[in-house]
């Protein structure tokens, strides 16, 4: 097996495992947020009780995405180093802000909320769980400027050493392509985080068990949902995708498997790309939308493989295709499970629709899948460039760091992420098992109206 | 601008050593001080809040680094891989069994969890001080400014030294015990009577070997690296940083023994802070020596980021540094005091 391939492997396997974590922790948040600021204002302490409950599940999460985190920032040196040494003097700047502004606000912050309400006052413990949603969504807007800068790279120069500075500090944190992947991706963030939330409520309600907590957890993950997962799609996957085919049309034709550049390009739903042929089998294909979707016109030219050359093509070209066709499929599904599940809740006959608290229940990994998916798009789709059109992922890995040793750590990892999964599974199941805590009895009273 | 970097840098450094030091350190006790499963939970919510935020030190200065030294930091993390990839796991490790360890309400998996947290910590130590020996010695750096390192390979020093050679751990042994001697201070600090009492004798007891591993480092490097003592000579001065270093060392026991706790534990900042100060002012200004030549050397200027980068860097580093400064003013004042286990915590 050859370094650059173990390296990549690597990288792609740490990164999508670490991945799995902070997209809960941002949606989490986001939703513990809406439980304290309803609990502040209505002094309903089964509120209380429903952030309490997620912040012991947000605990468990932001650990496991810390203790993976770590190895990320890492990576760039002992894995990438000749990447590292030609452009710390840009990425640098935005992974060590991520470190002094969103990490020291977050871990204090996240110290407060979960040891110190008897210390704080209600209000003091609601600006605890908002400051920890505001520092992990910096967080997430650095580590983003961060890939932007790869899939785009704007206001750079060339020093004459040969590794690269900026030029202008905004212009690197408003790259256009940061805002449009940052929305796209915080709007992912929040559909995993609403999921998570209707499927424990899903599951309250169907067992007939905590039965009020069951109610307000789907409610406000229905909620966050319904929108979070249409503006996945519209504006933010629209906007990104526009801006995409604009600067990675080679990524776009392989994304949607087109071989042949045409006018009134079709998109293809469905089917199996065949590199040796450069056709597509069993192809569900609808004519004219793809150049639509891309120009806003049924008949634009839309360009495709045969204009990219061979050695520019973005490999593997194929787990290209099917990312992004898994990523499309998953995001139209969220749309039409939520729309429903939202007309359900507002006609009030939601927690008694047991076949569309099913599918909400068992719904819960695909966000993850979607995530998942969407960034293996946006790492593949800029392949073969580390910084697109300037480095190739071919010139950036450590020279001296032996495929074997590549392996040996990248069986390292697996092993210890197996048992980290296993733990997380294990205890998180069962704090939702065991539930909230039963609410005061004067509380219940005032019960929340289904 | 590369000098200034340079020390900001190293102050990252220090507050990551003086902070995650002691929680590190009472990682490596608390299996040893506790003699019932009450005492541990003291032990653990001593560091509880804090440990996570303390360990962010290293994640910034790392960034830093990156942001300020690119250079350093692509060879370095590359030449020292296999130790660095020990770290990560290690890192991994101790963070859950901190954790999670809350969560078990079975005793198997509860000392099970324990176990780990005495292990990770107490190698977490000792990888950190071999990493900062293997600075000081120096490292077989080739021409374009890479090197990569063994685990080991004879155990001595030389041109082709391993990661671990009889210098590095003599540097790792001294972490450990500094480390050791820095959270049994900090207990003594935030715990009451027996365990008090307990936390205090450890330290006194680890402290006589402090002393003489910190003696005998000194002799110790001048053997690996020649040119220790050069940039002292040249800066009569800075012979004031081990007289420093002396009278912290004696400021531990001298107010250990008084019962002044609070004194005996910024006496161990102290002694980390100037170790650490007197270790870098040897190296000014290389960042990484090399043991193939002097030219090979990576220094600050080689290594330094753009003149841009650095001056705008320099604005929000101030800033961030007073948030966290901030930030930290108010935790560690949120839960100063003696630790008691009122059942406080989302059944942590």
């Amino acid at each position: 097996m050859d370094a650059l391939l173990l390296h990549r492997i690597h990288f792609a396997f740490t990164i999508t495992f670490h991945y799995l974590f902070p997209q809960l922790t941002m949606g989490l948040a986001l939703l513990i947020v809406v439980f304290k600021t309803i609990a502040l204002r209505s002094g309903n302490e089964l509120y209380h009780q429903a952030a309490r409950f997620w912040a012991r599940i947000f605990a468990i999460n932001f650990l496991i995405g810390v203790v993976t985190g770590i190895p990320m920032e890492f990576q760039f040196g002992t894995n990438w180093s000749q990447f590292a040494r030609i452009t710390g003097g840009v990425i640098g700047q935005p992974l060590a802000m991520e470190g002094v502004f969103s990490f020291f606000l977050e871990s204090t912050f996240l110290g407060l909320f979960l040891f110190a309400e008897k210390r704080l006052s209600p209000w003091q413990h609601w600006a605890s769980a908002f400051l920890v949603f505001v520092g992990s969504w910096i967080s997430g807007f650095f580590i983003i400027v961060t890939n932007a800068w790869m899939q785009h790279p704007v206001a750079y120069r060339v020093l004459p050493n040969g590794a690269f500075e900026v030029t202008s500090f905004w212009g690197l944190l408003t790259n256009p392509w940061a805002l449009l992947e940052y929305a796209h991706n915080m709007s992912g963030a929040v559909i995993t985080g609403a999921f998570v939330m209707c499927a424990v409520g899903a599951f309250y309600v169907l067992e007939d068990h905590f039965l009020e907590y069951g109610k307000i957890f789907l409610r406000v993950g229905v909620i966050a949902g319904v929108i979070a997962c249409i503006t996945q799609i519209f504006p933010t996957g629209d906007l990104h995708g526009k801006y995409l085919a604009k600067h990675q049309p080679a990524a776009v034709a392989a994304m949607e498997g087109l071989f042949t550049s045409q006018a009134g390009a079709p998109i293809v739903l469905m089917g199996q790309p065949n590199i040796e042929q450069q056709t597509i089998d069993n192809p569900i294909a609808v004519n004219d939308v793809l150049s639509f979707l891309i120009y806003g016109t049924t008949k634009a030219e839309v360009e495709g493989l045969d204009k990219v050359p061979r050695d520019q093509w973005p490999e593997p070209m194929i787990l290209l295709f099917y990312s992004y066709h898994i990523m499309a499929g998953l995001g139209t599904y969220f749309v039409l499970i939520m729309a429903i599940a939202a007309f359900l809740l507002w006609r009030g006959r939601l927690f008694h629709a047991r076949w569309a608290l099913w599918p909400l229940l068992l719904s819960f990994p695909l966000p993850y899948v979607a995530n998942t998916a969407g960034w293996m798009t946006a790492e593949i789709g800029r392949q073969p460039w580390v910084v697109y059109g300037l480095i190739r992922t071919s010139q950036g890995y450590s020279k001296y760091v032996s495929s074997g040793n590549s392996l040996f750590t990248l069986l390292g990892f697996m092993g210890l992420y197996t048992l980290l999964s296993i733990l997380f599974v294990v205890l998180v199941y069962r704090i939702i098992e065991s539930g909230p805590a039963p609410a005061p009895a004067a509380d219940v009273a005032q019960k929340v109206t289904a | 601008m590369g000098f200034l970097w340079f020390w900001m840098v190293a102050v990252m450094l220090v507050a990551y050593v003086v902070l995650d030091g002691f929680d590190l350190g009472v990682g490596m006790l608390h299996l040893f001080l506790a003699r019932t499963e009450q005492e541990r939970q003291i032990l653990v919510r001593s560091i509880g809040p804090v440990w996570d935020g303390n360990e962010v030190w290293l994640l910034a200065t790392g960034g830093t680094l990156y942001f300020a030294f690119p250079l350093l930091y692509a060879s370095a993390f590359s030449g020292f891989y296999l130790a660095l990839m020990i770290v990560l796991w290690l890192l991994i490790l101790r963070g859950v069994s901190v954790e999670l360890r809350t969560h078990m309400n079975v005793t198997v998996w509860r000392s099970f969890f324990d176990g780990v947290f005495v292990f990770a910590s107490a190698l977490l130590a000792i990888f950190y001080g071999a990493a900062l020996a293997n600075v000081i010695r120096g490292v077989p750096l080739h021409e374009d400014g890479y090197f990569f390192l063994p685990l080991w390979t004879n155990w001595r020093t030389g041109a082709q030294p391993g990661i671990l050679d009889w210098y590095t751990v003599i540097g790792g042994v001294l972490a450990l015990v500094a480390l050791a001697v820095h959270g049994a201070l900090y207990l003594a600090v935030k715990t009451e009577s027996d365990l008090q009492d307990r936390s205090r004798t450890l330290a006194q007891r680890l402290w006589v070997l402090l002393l003489v591993l910190t003696i005998v480092s000194l002799p110790a490097s001048m053997i690996v690296r020649s040119d220790t003592l050069a940039n002292y000579r040249a800066y009569p001065v800075a012979f004031l940083v081990p007289v420093a270093v002396l009278l912290a060392l004696l400021g531990i026991t001298h107010f250990s023994r008084k019962g002044d706790d609070v004194k005996a534990f910024a006496c161990s900042c102290a002694y980390l802070t100037m170790m650490l100060v007197g270790a870098v002012f040897g190296l000014y200004p290389r960042l990484l020596p090399a043991t193939t030549g002097s030219q090979y050397d990576i220094t600050i200027a080689k290594a330094l980021s753009g003149p841009y980068s650095l001056h705008v860097g320099l604005i929000w580093w101030a800033f961030g540094m007073c948030l966290a400064f901030i930030y930290f003013f108010i935790v560690y004042r949120m839960f100063r005091g003696k630790v008691s286990l009122d059942g406080e915590g989302y059944g942590h």
